[in-house]
């Protein structure tokens, strides 16, 4: 246990003497979170929108002017039928177009439920989400005081269409990516760098040598950054919150065992990828091209699966970050427990056995 | 306490170790002694159970190296060809860190290396990448010493250090040898043999001799004389006119001097003055020599060569 | 393609070089001359600066402040120049292992720019020399150390370089090889050709015409081997540098 416990210490001696780690550790995730929020965070004031009211009635009339009197949006035309959609978004002004259904009062009364129609000009896809959101918010606001005391769920649908870039880029969505990739890069990328250097260094052959187990050195390295990469974890949560106004809709505790299953699995694919690469060089290179592309490409992080070639989203199964970002954004977008998630932790954690039997197997007591 | 015997050893089909016995006894100061190339550090790494051999046993105090590699690596001290130590981490750090992970203290076996220690203890709060090549030496000598092992495997500690230094690290082992601990070090300098107890002479995976400094160079077969000049100029010319004298088996520079080799009787110190002499060398002093390590080491090389 | 100045006198000319990286002074007021055909030895400890010095006798780095002249050039503004005019060959022989020995010469016949017909002349003239022409289409990786030595210093010899610098050439090389090793010296220095070498072979150092030792970025002696040994009243280059070491205390 001391023999641990002293090695723990000098990895931690190691990480905090090294200004690079420190960058790389904590300035990244701050700088990345940022650039994204940077490019998310234009406030929405005065949107033009139209809208094209099929029912006219006294429910409508009320989100109406809900709508237009929330200081967001402003009206722009009263549509009379679909024909006028396209030029009036093409003239350019309006960014959104609102359509209630016919008899829209009567079937909300009648079937509990009832849609609103919202299309976007998505060539600007933040600012689509965002109009979307507002709109959103607004109308589940709305039902949600004037049938607070119903029994029967009352229902407003609003469908949402994107405009011009049909694979609109979420932006929620870059939270839970960004938490992905950062968690990956410090946890795989790090750890395979720090015991490649021992490597490199020549002081593998010396820890070899010593009565230190395979388990002491593989714990001894991942340990620190199991915590540094969970204090990272909850700064991003944080700042997302805060900054982009992410909710942690979900229970902390699933969001918490969700993230450390994550780091785990990122550990120990570190590890892995150390036991072959016998310098810092090539564990950068590998974690680079094997974790970082994937990540970013095949998870869904940019680009959603459906939309992917059938054999790319077969392999998108394959990529570990592809579930954590869908059960990331299942607690914390859609507030999900473990009722919902778990085909996500269970195939986590069988990645994540996966991966550690492998490279305690792979980890070599000798030179060869 | 060491016994290797018919080990080999090949890295695809270049053998780098070709059958190697051995023994060291207990109490040891063991020289590996050799070019680069020649089986040491694969000699080494496979008696530090960093490397399995192919063929051919090993053990350290009666433990094999293969099946007993756990034992092992508690009781053996390694210094590795290369600077092994944490260059971001204080004396003191590296140190305690080799302590702890041979599950000890420093104080324990403080002892062991409070000679060594003392010198570099006003830099304890350096960090050993600053450290002179010297003064490495000496931190990574205590490192391997800390646990007080009952081996010690030196690769090449002497190397690129300046000679001051190298010649107090010899001290240190002298002084570790009288505690008790079996030292097999390597080195490629001929001249520091003569410091081991006994050694053996490696080139390409074999060894050509194994005895003490003294037989070694007792078993040196041919009379070997010693030629100075005055400059270094007419060195190389000499080289190149005693080559063509007949007679001559081997010629040599070694250092200030030359060394030669004869293989019939009529030569002798007088005659290969006379013929330097005649030849427009003046200033030529021959004198008969002991041989060296490095005289006997070459004159094997050769031999086997034929 | 010979840039070669006539009537420069000493080949290299140092005055009060510095360089600093930083703080840290890796060479601290470097003043020495080197003559044509001359053997300079240059010794001292890892750490000593030597490295750095040769560094920028090389051209490869551009001192802090200091006088410094190799082959005629400046060591400011003509590095480029001096680079073509020396040769250089370090410990790890900076061959090409995966190439024929043929196909090595041509590389570097190639880097200097040297005419096909010379080229081949040359190579061939080499490879006799060297008694290699039966591994003229032999991959490097495979021959012997001695051998790979001896190629790796004719290829820096093979532009004509004015002075060629050799970083401990014979480190780690069994006895029988250094020797014909320093025959070679001899034979090349004798053609004219200046001989800069480091080594920690103390028994080498005597084969110099000259020697410099540094210590912690300084000259801490220079002379020829027998001028330094009777000066420190010793009869070896080891008790030489023993006894600096001691008079620094």
């Amino acid at each position: 246990m001391n023999q641990l416990l002293g090695f723990v210490k000098k990895e931690f001696t190691h990480i905090f003497r090294d200004g690079r780690t420190m960058v790389i550790l904590f300035g990244i995730p701050i700088i990345q979170l940022m650039l994204f929020g940077y490019v998310i965070t234009t406030e929405i004031k005065d949107a033009r929108i139209a809208i094209l009211d099929h029912s006219n009635d006294n429910v409508t009339r009320e989100i109406k002017n809900k709508i237009l009197s929330s200081g967001y949006f402003r009206l722009d035309a009263n549509l009379l039928n679909e024909n006028e959609i396209d030029p009036i978004f093409k003239k350019g002004n309006v960014k959104e177009v609102i359509i209630f259904e016919r008899n829209f009062a009567q079937r909300l009364e009648r079937e509990g439920e009832v849609n609103i129609q919202v299309i976007a000009d998505a060539s600007d896809p933040n600012t689509a989400q965002m109009l979307y959101n507002y709109t959103n918010g607004i109308v589940q606001d709305y039902t949600k005081k004037k049938y607070a005391g119903f029994t029967i769920p009352v229902q407003i649908k609003s469908e949402v269409r994107m405009l011009y870039n049909e694979n609109m880029v979420g932006a929620f969505m870059y939270v839970p990516g960004t938490m992905a990739l950062i968690l990956m890069l410090i946890s795989a990328m790090m750890t395979s760098i720090t015991i490649a250097r021992e490597k490199e260094m020549g002081t593998m052959e010396i820890l070899l040598v010593s009565p230190l187990k395979a388990t002491h050195i593989v714990l001894g390295k991942v340990a620190p950054y199991l915590l540094l990469s969970i204090i990272d974890a909850i700064v991003v949560v944080c700042l997302g919150n805060l900054v982009f106004g992410v909710p942690i809709r979900g229970s902390i505790f699933v969001l918490a065992f969700l993230v450390i299953l994550y780091i785990t699995m990122a550990l120990s694919l570190g590890i892995l990828i150390s036991t072959v690469a016998n310098s810092q060089q090539v564990a950068m290179f590998i974690s680079g091209f094997a974790l970082m592309l994937p990540t970013i490409l095949l998870s869904g992080f940019i680009f959603p699966i459906e939309n992917m070639p059938y054999p790319l989203q077969l392999l998108s199964n394959f990529m570990p970050p592809r579930w954590f970002i869908d059960a990331l954004k299942q607690v914390m977008l859609k507030g999900n427990g473990f009722t919902y998630i778990w085909p996500n932790i269970l195939i986590l954690s069988a990645m994540t056995t996966v991966f550690l039997v492998l490279s305690i197997k792979k980890f070599r007591l000798r030179l060869e | 306490m060491i016994k290797v015997s018919n080990l080999e050893k090949s890295y695809g089909n270049q053998k780098a170790l070709k059958g190697i016995s051995l023994e060291v006894a207990k109490g040891e100061l063991f020289g590996l002694i050799g070019p680069d190339g020649a089986g040491k550090t694969t000699l080494m790494r496979i008696l530090v159970t960093l490397l399995l051999p192919d063929q051919g046993l090993a053990s350290l105090d009666g433990l094999d190296v293969v099946a007993d590699f756990r034992k092992i690596r508690t009781m053996v001290g390694y210094m590795p060809g290369r600077f092994s130590l944490y260059q971001d981490l204080t004396v003191e750090e590296n140190l305690q860190f080799f302590a702890t992970v041979f599950g000890g203290t420093i104080e324990e076996n403080y002892h062991l290396i409070k000679d060594i220690y003392v010198q570099i203890e006003p830099f304890k709060n350096r960090l050993a990448g600053k450290l002179s090549g010297g003064m490495k030496q000496k931190l990574a000598l205590s490192c391997a010493l800390i646990h007080a092992p009952k081996v010690l495997i030196l690769d090449e500690p002497t190397t690129g250090v300046d000679a001051v230094s190298r010649k107090e690290f010899w001290e240190m082992l002298n002084n570790l040898r009288h505690m008790g601990i079996t030292i097999l070090v390597s080195t490629p300098y001929m001249d520091e043999a003569n410091l081991c107890d006994r050694v053996a002479l490696f080139q390409n995976g074999s060894i050509l001799s194994i005895d003490t400094p003294k037989n070694i160079t007792a078993s040196f077969s041919k009379k070997l004389y010693g030629v100075k000049v005055e400059t270094t100029a007419q060195r190389f010319e000499c080289v190149g006119l005693l080559k063509e004298l007949s007679g001559i088996d081997s010629v040599f520079s070694f250092g200030e001097s030359i060394h030669i080799t004869t293989v019939q009787q009529n030569i002798d110190e007088t005659t290969v003055k006379e013929y330097l002499n005649q030849k427009g060398h003046q200033g030529i002093s021959v004198g008969k020599i002991e041989p060296s390590i490095e005289d006997v080491f070459m004159e094997l090389m050769q031999n086997e060569g034929n | 393609m010979k840039e070669i100045k006539s009537d420069i006198g000493p080949i290299i000319q140092v005055k009060d070089l510095v360089k600093k990286f930083g703080s840290f002074v890796a060479v601290d007021h470097l003043t020495f001359e080197v003559n044509k055909g001359e053997i300079f030895g240059f010794l001292g400890a890892n750490g000593a600066g030597k490295t750095t010095a040769i560094r920028m006798l090389c051209g490869l780095l551009e001192p802090t402040s200091g006088a410094l002249q190799v082959a005629g050039f400046d060591g400011y503004h003509e590095r480029e120049a001096i680079k073509r005019n020396i040769g250089y060959m370090s410990q790890k022989f900076s061959l090409y292992e995966d190439l024929t020995v043929y196909e090595n010469f041509r590389l570097y016949a190639g880097i200097y720019g040297i005419p096909r017909k010379e080229r081949i002349r040359k190579t061939d003239e080499l490879l006799l020399k060297l008694k290699l022409e039966e591994s003229r289409d032999k991959l490097v990786g495979g021959l012997p150390l001695g051998w790979k030595q001896k190629l790796a210093f004719s290829l820096a010899l093979f532009h004509n370089p004015a002075v060629v610098f050799l970083d401990e050439p014979s480190g780690g090389v069994d006895p029988l090889t250094r020797r014909t090793f320093w025959d070679l010296i001899y034979e090349v220095a004798h053609q004219g050709v200046t001989i800069f070498v480091t080594t920690h072979y103390m028994d080498e150092a005597e084969y110099c015409n000259r020697v410099a030792i540094m210590s912690e970025g300084k000259i801490v002696a220079l002379d020829t081997p027998a001028a330094l040994k009777s000066y420190y009243k010793t009869d070896s280059m080891d008790g030489v540098f023993l006894k600096i070491a001691r008079n620094k205390e």
